[in-house]
């Protein structure tokens, strides 16, 4: 008798009418977006606020350097001393005052600059005057020295190494951001889902264990068929409750971004500016073209079919784990021993996916993590933007979903012996006896 | 009368633990066949591995002549001792949920299940989830779960626990009631004034081991003690109890009556009929009390268990 659509199909109900599930499926997306909304906000409200700064420069060489932008105004002061300046800039509310004091030497004078405010200064900031004086400080070093700055610009010239491999295949630098980013989502997605429905599979296995009605369905029921369905049913759950996520994001961020006007318009104007500037600079355009074109590159079919099948495979195998912890204990308190091991492969799947993959997608750490199954799922992922052979990829699908295979198998021994054991643990002996049934 | 059940030399250990050592139990078909013992004794093991939830290390299971497989699970309806429902769930969903675990279609399932909520009168409980009901009342729910799929072998592991004296009494004829329908049934308690009432075998299991099983009578006949209790009215009580202790062994007794009688327990010698006693006594005095003092299964479990 096969019972497992029935299984699955209560599974799934149970969750997805749980009153808790269902507040969290509606409240999680709102909060997200209520947080966002305040974050991009405030740093807007922070980002129109026009600073403006006094200077004083007793040189006179460099004050002339310092041009408006949109959020700070430059202020020159003339003929003061230290003392008013400073009183001046306090009493006019500027954000701060910078003293360039008399050049005695071109060569001391950087060191005598310095920057007075009310509060510590923005980083940004600073770091944005410091390179505004050190181009002019060394421009007029160049022409004290008797170089022509106008032939220094004239000659510059930018250089972006094309990429090509010997298939005839264009990369380029930017390749490897995409597929960094694309990798890291993939990873960090495949986490967090195994930790949360895993977490909801094993409460499920001790909810039946601490109702007792455990022994009453494991009379009909084969309890590989109750495991796989329990794991099944809570995934359809979660998917579900992921697809609503979406959704309810997608059309709240619509209309958080319209009524609080963060300005979607604001931002295309940034958009639209940058393609200004990359098409009156040759440098960026390039930069834009390469960004468009990684996206080309990214073998779009193997990932999405590759996706779907490491992403079932890993997130069934681990949780397949987690239905077995949940059987072998009594309460939620005594999961946590037994749930770190089962992570820290996971783990150290991210941070090679992180580290190692996009420094040697095909070193040798990159590969054989690519194929042992607990990290495969992971690994494999983020590398196959960097182009994977199909034969790597299948191997790696063919061990993991073998090894799948095995943990249900054995997880399922676990469980049945572990939801029959109230207050004891099973021993491995007794575990190698349940295994022959 | 054939057997439905036949357990053969099935042992099973735990580790170092003994649960069952060659245990062969017989269970005829259309009986109340009433498994007792002390705690711990291997009952559960036993019922466990009847229901192909434990494995048993050697020996052999048959129901129905054959040997025990995949397909026997819809044949067998099974009340553990450790019990219990989904709590979330509603009354209604969840009856029929397990009903259709034991392969009952969906329409059959609800068909039946009206029927059975009609007859316990708790029909009006379909929508209501089972945290809301009270600890008989999910009982009342978890018994119609069992027995729903009409199965040949019925197993209840102490089922009257957590009823009130009205609701046990209902179950007690339900029960009855579905022996007489064909089905046969298998009790595990430590009542044994409803082992008393309702079971036509018995087997009894200490220490993992099967020390005793046969029919009820058979074994009270075996354990009988040839022993009366006896009123009877006269005007000299002592002389008369005196004469007795002559001819009989006897032993003060003591019953209710309304008169002021001498009440003894009289034990007579197998050569000795009840009627020769009786007619002894007539000869005495009036005589307004005469019974024969059977064992009640209490006695031979205690005795039998304390002599093991």
């Amino acid at each position: 008798m096969n019972h497992l659509p029935l299984i699955i199909k209560r599974e799934y109900l149970t969750k997805v009418r749980n009153k808790s599930f269902i507040v969290m499926t509606i409240l999680s997306p709102i909060i997200m977006i209520v947080l966002f909304g305040v974050v991009a906000y405030l740093s807007q409200l922070n980002n129109d606020k026009v600073r403006s700064i006094s200077i004083l420069d007793e040189s006179g060489l460099v004050q002339d350097a310092f041009k408006d932008s949109g959020k700070i105004k430059y202020q020159v002061l003339d003929n003061m001393s230290l003392g008013a300046a400073k009183l001046l800039a306090k009493e006019a509310s500027s954000y701060g005052l910078l003293h360039i004091d008399k050049a005695k030497d071109l060569n001391t004078l950087p060191n005598h600059v310095k920057f007075y405010s009310e509060e510590a200064p923005s980083l940004t900031l600073i770091s944005e005057m410091e390179s505004t004086l050190e181009k002019r400080f060394t421009e007029i070093k160049l022409e004290s020295n008797g170089v022509d700055i106008n032939m220094i610009n004239a000659s510059k010239t930018p250089v972006n190494i094309a990429q090509e491999s010997f298939e005839g295949e264009k990369t380029s630098k930017i390749d490897s951001v995409v597929k960094l980013i694309f990798g890291g989502a993939i990873g960090y997605l495949l986490f967090m889902f195994i930790i949360i429905y895993g977490n909801m599979i094993m409460r499920s296995v001790i909810e039946e264990k601490t109702t007792r009605v455990i022994e009453v369905i494991i009379s009909s029921v084969k309890p590989v068929q109750l495991m796989l369905g329990k794991i099944i049913g809570t995934s359809l759950a979660g998917i579900t409750q992921f697809v609503i996520w979406m959704c309810i994001g997608g059309v709240l961020m619509t209309v958080v971004t319209t009524t609080m006007g963060i300005d979607v318009s604001g931002m295309q104007k940034q958009q639209e500016e940058i393609m200004q500037q990359a098409a009156e600079n040759p440098e960026l355009h390039m930069q834009v073209q390469d960004f468009i074109m990684a996206f080309n590159h990214l073998p779009i079919v193997n990932l999405v079919v590759a996706f779907i099948l490491f992403f079932a495979a890993g997130y069934l195998l681990y949780s397949s784990l987690y239905a077995a912890i949940g059987s072998a204990v009594d309460n939620e308190t005594d999961t946590q021993q037994f749930v770190f091991p089962v992570l820290m492969p996971l783990i150290l799947a991210v941070y090679i996916g992180l580290f190692t993959v996009i420094e040697d997608p095909h070193g040798t750490v990159s590969v054989v993590f690519s194929f042992i199954p607990f990290t495969s799922p992971v690994v494999m992922l983020m590398r196959i933007p960097f182009g994977v052979p199909l034969w790597q990829q299948l191997v790696s699908l063919l061990l993991l979903v073998g090894t799948f295979m095995l943990t249900v198998w054995f997880a399922a021994k676990i469980y049945r012996v572990g939801i029959l054991m109230y207050g004891k643990k099973p021993s491995y002996k007794e575990l190698i006896k349940w295994i022959k049934y | 009368m054939s057997n439905l059940l036949e357990v053969n030399k099935v042992s099973k250990k735990f580790g170092d633990f003994r649960a069952l050592n060659s245990v062969s139990v017989a269970v005829p078909k259309g009986s109340i066949f009433g498994l007792l013992g002390p705690n711990g004794a291997g009952k559960t093991t036993l019922i466990r591995i009847i229901n192909q939830i434990t494995m048993p290390d050697t020996g052999t299971v048959r129901l129905d002549g054959e040997l025990l497989n995949n397909g026997h699970i819809k044949d067998i309806g099974y009340l553990p001792e450790e019990r219990g429902l989904y709590k979330s769930m509603k009354v209604g969903e969840q009856a029929l949920y397990l009903a259709q675990l034991k392969g009952l279609s969906k329409a059959e399932a609800k068909a039946r299940l009206k029927y059975w909520f009609e007859r316990l009168d708790i029909g009006d409980w379909w929508h209501k989830k089972i945290q809301e009901l009270s600890k008989g009342m999910a009982q009342k729910i978890q018994f119609v779960v069992t027995v729903l799929h009409q199965p040949k072998l019925l197993i209840f592991d102490e089922p009257f626990s957590g009823f009130d004296p009205i609701n046990a009494n209902l179950i007690k004829d339900e029960i009855l009631r579905l022996r007489d329908d064909g089905a046969t049934v298998i009790f595990s308690t430590h009542r044994m004034e409803s082992v008393e009432e309702l079971c036509d075998d018995i087997a009894l299991i200490n220490k993992s081991n099967k020390i005793l099983e046969g029919k009820l009578v058979d074994i009270k006949r075996q354990y009988k003690i040839n022993t009366f209790e006896v009123g009877i009215k006269t005007a000299d009580k002592l002389g008369l109890e005196q004469e007795m202790s002559q001819k009989f062994d006897i032993s003060p007794a003591n019953f209710k009556t309304l008169d002021d009688e001498l009440k003894l327990n009289i034990k007579i010698s197998e050569a000795e009929t009840p009627n020769e006693l009786l007619s002894y006594l007539t000869s005495r005095g009036d005589v307004s009390h005469f019974v024969e003092l059977i064992p009640s299964v209490n006695d031979i479990f205690i005795q039998t268990v304390t002599n093991n």
